[in-house]
């Protein structure tokens, strides 16, 4: 039935015609760009290779070949009341034997040099419900999260859309390969002052997304500091954690806090989910670890509008719960994502492109700073542009991540078959080829 | 001392409220027919167990779709994968073809109108989000579900302001008392943005009439405001009068061109009732409206239902022969279980409303209380918490503005149970009234007016947090 609407006679709410959902900004237009033309190896290899989905496609076949083995964990077992209690069961705690595992699963991704309290362990579906949650939590409409730029750009719907509290940036840059300074945390924090609005929580990504870097050890330390002089709350959402490319290298906020006997922790909240590390985002699994009682108890409440369904939340506390398997897991996708991480560092070097030095995540973090024309955004949009209509590479420009220097992109690896990361590896040597002969006859493209 | 938000330390999750005590009790002496045959027999409960073994035996039929295999392929990495909060195009498909065989397909809906969303929570949440400001109001019906209060207020800032049935023309929405509360919301200087129903009603077991239907829709026509229809249990209608969903009444002649209007009737569904499968987190809105829907369906993302069950319900829901046979034989259990409810009440000198839906019965106390009030009717329940044994929920914690009424569930027990609680209230009935023909009346009433007293001293006075007792918490009721 067409409907003609000129204006609602009946206003929709403010929030649900604004556009704080952020969809319309470019990072959404590349990926219709992929979904108008998707490129496949065999019916369209013309078509546009998606590098702006961070997923994880490295490690299926471990997950299928589980599953294979131990099918009944998907089938309710023998038990007749098995399928009954599981349907009914739609307790905010959370099923017990999942919550286990996962606390056990995050120590083992931590590789045991942090515990976690299965009791301190709230579920919500995805990583997404799980930031809005706190923020509804530890935010008052109008009050701000410090965010260290650049960032993942769907952080602007998740912490603002509903909640109506505001981002301010710490801006982080290239001198000190991004990692966050105490002055930058002193600035952002200044500038929010500055505007009249309080701070209520400081929002790290560790490892970040977009960079593919652990934050080093002391600069959590001067965060922790920080959150604590201003007697405000630290958020880490750690959903790359699983995603390190080495053993050790990775620093949890937990940690610190064992070490500082969790003196003041009360003020700390970490995010995790299985989208990343176990590349199942279609189950909509995350939650929330807070050290703060208080916390624990309104987001298990708040965890009512958003609850993982109980059939999934049984199949994946079986899974978790297999030592073996987890083990293997992690150590074998560990492995892959650092060969994948290698390879395209390398097609990018062979090509004349540098990346940040990475060690985590299913993204690399690339500069482009030599190709733009002028060092402002409406340049690497142009360039983003031209990557997209002519390499048909679909990749993520760092103005979408609220990076405040021109120039870098974030490029996946792990979403596609080795094969077609050759592919787009061959595209951008193309691409930096005709960018050369073009600068050499000094046409700009 | 670091803060926390406003919405953390207020108390409109509506969990401190004395309705969780009789839950409490429950969970401290929970009926056992073998380990606990005196426990507390929990009837505050609105879940649908009379079906299981329809669905166990389909899943034995159809082992695949659990095992993420579709004709004999592994869809695993599809599934796991997929994230669109579009939806599966599969189960949004099979999802409203069931919806429509539940209104015997005398109205369709369009997948593309449809938002998933995890269980009617977070629907009849988002739908505030969509269609309300901080401090505007919806006008609800009440007796109203107690999770309403929750799920419509807490983290949306939207106000309730009551629609006041009465027993006196059996709890019917009438056109003065929407008036009424239109007039309320105004001088509470509450810009009211629409009328939330529950159709069949949680808690009254009753579907809303022709009258009512066309009575309602009138009224956001006139006053240009929206309507949202929480049909949950539309699939549990077992007796006449036939379920007769809002959408039947616009299209109608005198609305079928009425476009703006059509615009502002949303629709929430859900399968924790029909199915039985709370679990699973299927929630839907349906929506007319391109800018609620598109809204909605971004506002999804904060509460997707998982793509592994969205699979298996798609394949269980687009067997026609099964959905045909669970729909009728539903249907017949349920209509079974609440004639046994009546009849024993009956029995025992306790009506209830004329019923023909959902999972309980709304049952007249009103003889039984020791005055016309709500003190009366917490004295009656507490009784019959500690003393009969049953938790059942009384109809303030449903906002009814007349003291004396209960919803009692059918659904969540076996037969058995509910025989022995039928024994236990006719065994209560016949005391009541029998000592109330007694000299001692007086004195007992003291004597137990004064175990009350100590019992409401120790519990406010325990210093713990009422939540630090309660083993398990649900979400609904």
């Amino acid at each position: 039935m067409a409907v003609e609407i000129e204006q609602p006679s009946v206003r929709l709410s403010r929030v649900a015609v604004s556009e704080t959902h952020g969809e319309d900004s470019p990072y959404f237009a590349g990926w219709k760009a992929y979904d108008e033309n998707p490129y496949d190896e065999l019916s369209n290899p013309s078509g546009v290779i998606q590098m702006g989905l961070a997923e994880n496609q490295v490690s299926f076949d471990l997950l299928e070949e589980y599953l294979e083995q131990h099918s009944e964990v998907a089938s309710w077992g023998k038990k007749v009341s098995g399928f009954r209690e599981n349907a009914l069961f739609q307790d905010y705690h959370g099923l017990l034997s999942f919550r286990k595992a996962m606390a056990s699963f995050m120590g083992e991704v931590r590789e045991g040099r942090a515990s976690f309290d299965p009791d301190r362990i709230v579920l919500t579906a995805g990583a997404t419900a799980a930031n809005e949650l706190l923020t509804f939590i530890l935010a008052n409409p109008g009050d701000a999260l410090l965010v260290p730029t650049p960032y993942y750009p769907g952080f602007d719907r998740d912490l603002r859309w509903r909640t109506g509290v505001k981002i301010v940036p710490i801006h982080c840059d290239s001198s000190n390969n991004f990692q966050v300074t105490a002055e930058a945390l002193e600035a952002a924090y200044r500038s929010a002052e500055a505007m009249s609005v309080k701070v209520s929580a400081v929002l790290i990504t560790n490892p970040s997304n977009p960079l593919g870097i652990t934050i080093d050890r002391p600069v959590l330390d001067e965060i922790l500091n920080f959150v604590g002089r201003k007697n405000i709350h630290l958020v880490s959402d750690e959903i790359y954690s699983g995603s390190v490319f080495s053993s050790g290298e990775f620093v949890s906020v937990a940690e610190v806090l064992q070490s500082r006997d969790f003196k003041d922790a009360e003020r700390v909240h970490i995010v995790y989910s299985l989208s990343k590390d176990l590349g199942l985002p279609g189950f909509r699994v995350g939650t929330i670890y807070s050290y703060n009682d208080a916390v624990v108890n309104t987001a298990r409440r708040m965890s009512s509008f958003t609850l993982i369904s109980s059939q999934t939340q049984q199949l994946l506390a079986a899974m978790l719960s297999d030592d073996e398997f987890t083990k293997n897991y992690v150590r074998t996708n560990r492995e892959r994502l650092r060969k994948r991480y290698e390879k395209i560092i390398l097609g990018l070097r062979n090509g004349g492109i540098e990346c940040l030095k990475g060690n985590a995540g299913l993204f690399c973090w690339m500069n482009l700073k030599p190709l733009l024309e002028n060092a402002t955004r409406e340049s690497e949009l142009k360039l983003w542009k031209s990557i997209l209509n002519e390499a048909k590479l679909n990749i993520s420009p760092g103005s979408s991540c609220h990076c405040s220097e021109p120039g870098w992109f974030r490029v996946c690896f792990a979403n596609m078959s080795e094969k077609t990361l050759e592919v787009a590896l061959k595209r951008i040597h193309n691409l930096m080829e005709n960018t050369k002969i073009s600068l050499h006859n000094v046409i700009s493209f | 001392m670091k803060l926390l938000s406003r919405k953390a330390t207020c108390n409109s999750h509506g969990q401190d409220s004395s309705y969780f005590l009789g839950w409490q009790e429950y969970e401290k002496n929970p009926y056992d027919v073998v380990q606990n045959p005196s426990g507390i027999i929990q009837m505050g409960l609105a879940e649908n167990q009379l079906s299981f073994d329809l669905l166990e035996s389909w899943l034995a039929n159809n082992p695949d779709p659990a095992i993420f295999k579709r004709d004999g392929q592994s869809i695993f990495r599809e599934l796991a994968l997929f994230q669109d909060y579009h939806g599966l195009p599969a189960f949004k498909n099979a999802l409203v073809e069931f919806m429509a065989e539940i209104r015997g397909n005398r109205v369709s809906f369009d997948p593309k109108k449809l938002v998933l969303t995890a269980g009617a929570t977070s629907a009849n949440e988002t739908l505030m989000f969509c269609l309300a400001e901080p401090g505007e109001a919806f006008l609800l019906p009440t007796p109203y579900y107690p999770g309403f209060d929750r799920d419509l207020k807490w983290r949306t800032g939207v106000e309730i302001v009551p629609i006041h049935c009465s027993s006196t023309n059996s709890f019917r929405v009438t056109e003065s008392a929407l008036e009424e509360a239109y007039e309320a919301a105004k001088k509470r200087n509450l810009k009211v943005k629409g009328v939330l129903v529950t159709n069949p009603s949680n808690p009254l077991g009753t579907t809303l009439s022709l009258d009512e239907l066309n009575l309602l829709v009138s009224f956001i026509s006139l006053k240009n405001i929206h309507l949202i229809s929480d049909e949950i249990y539309s699939g549990t209608v077992f007796s006449s009068p036939e379920f007769v969903s809002v959408m039947e009444i616009l299209n109608k002649k005198k609305y079928s061109a009425d476009v703006e209007l059509w615009n502002r009737v949303h629709i929430v569904y859900s399968l924790s009732k029909d199915l039985g499968l709370p679990g699973f987190r299927v929630g839907a809105i349906y929506s007319n409206d391109e800018m609620v829907v598109s809204a909605a369906t971004k506002m999804s993302s904060f509460g997707l239902v998982s793509s592994q069950t969205q699979y298996l319900l798609s394949a269980m829901l687009s067997d026609k022969k099964f959905t045909r046979n669970y729909i009728s034989e539903n249907q017949k259990r349920l209509k079974q279980r609440q004639e046994k409810l009546i009849s024993g009440f009956r029995s025992a000198g306790i009506s209830c409303l004329e019923s023909n839906a959902g999972l309980f019965c709304w049952v007249d106390m009103r003889h039984l209380l020791s005055s016309n009030t709500f003190d009366a009717e917490m004295e009656l329940w507490k009784k019959i918490v500690y003393d009969v044994g049953l938790n059942i929920s009384p109809g303030s914690s449903c906002h009814c503005s007349e003291p004396g009424w209960f919803r009692v569930c059918f659904a969540n027990m076996s037969a058995e149970t509910l025989t022995l609680a039928i024994q236990r209230i006719k065994d209560f009935a016949e005391l009541t009234v029998a000592s109330s023909s007694r000299r001692s009346h007086q004195s007992m009433k003291n004597s137990r007016r004064r175990s009350l007293t100590k019992w409401v001293f120790r519990l406010s006075f325990d210093g713990r947090e009422p939540d630090e007792r309660i083993q398990l918490q649900i979400i609904s009721y």
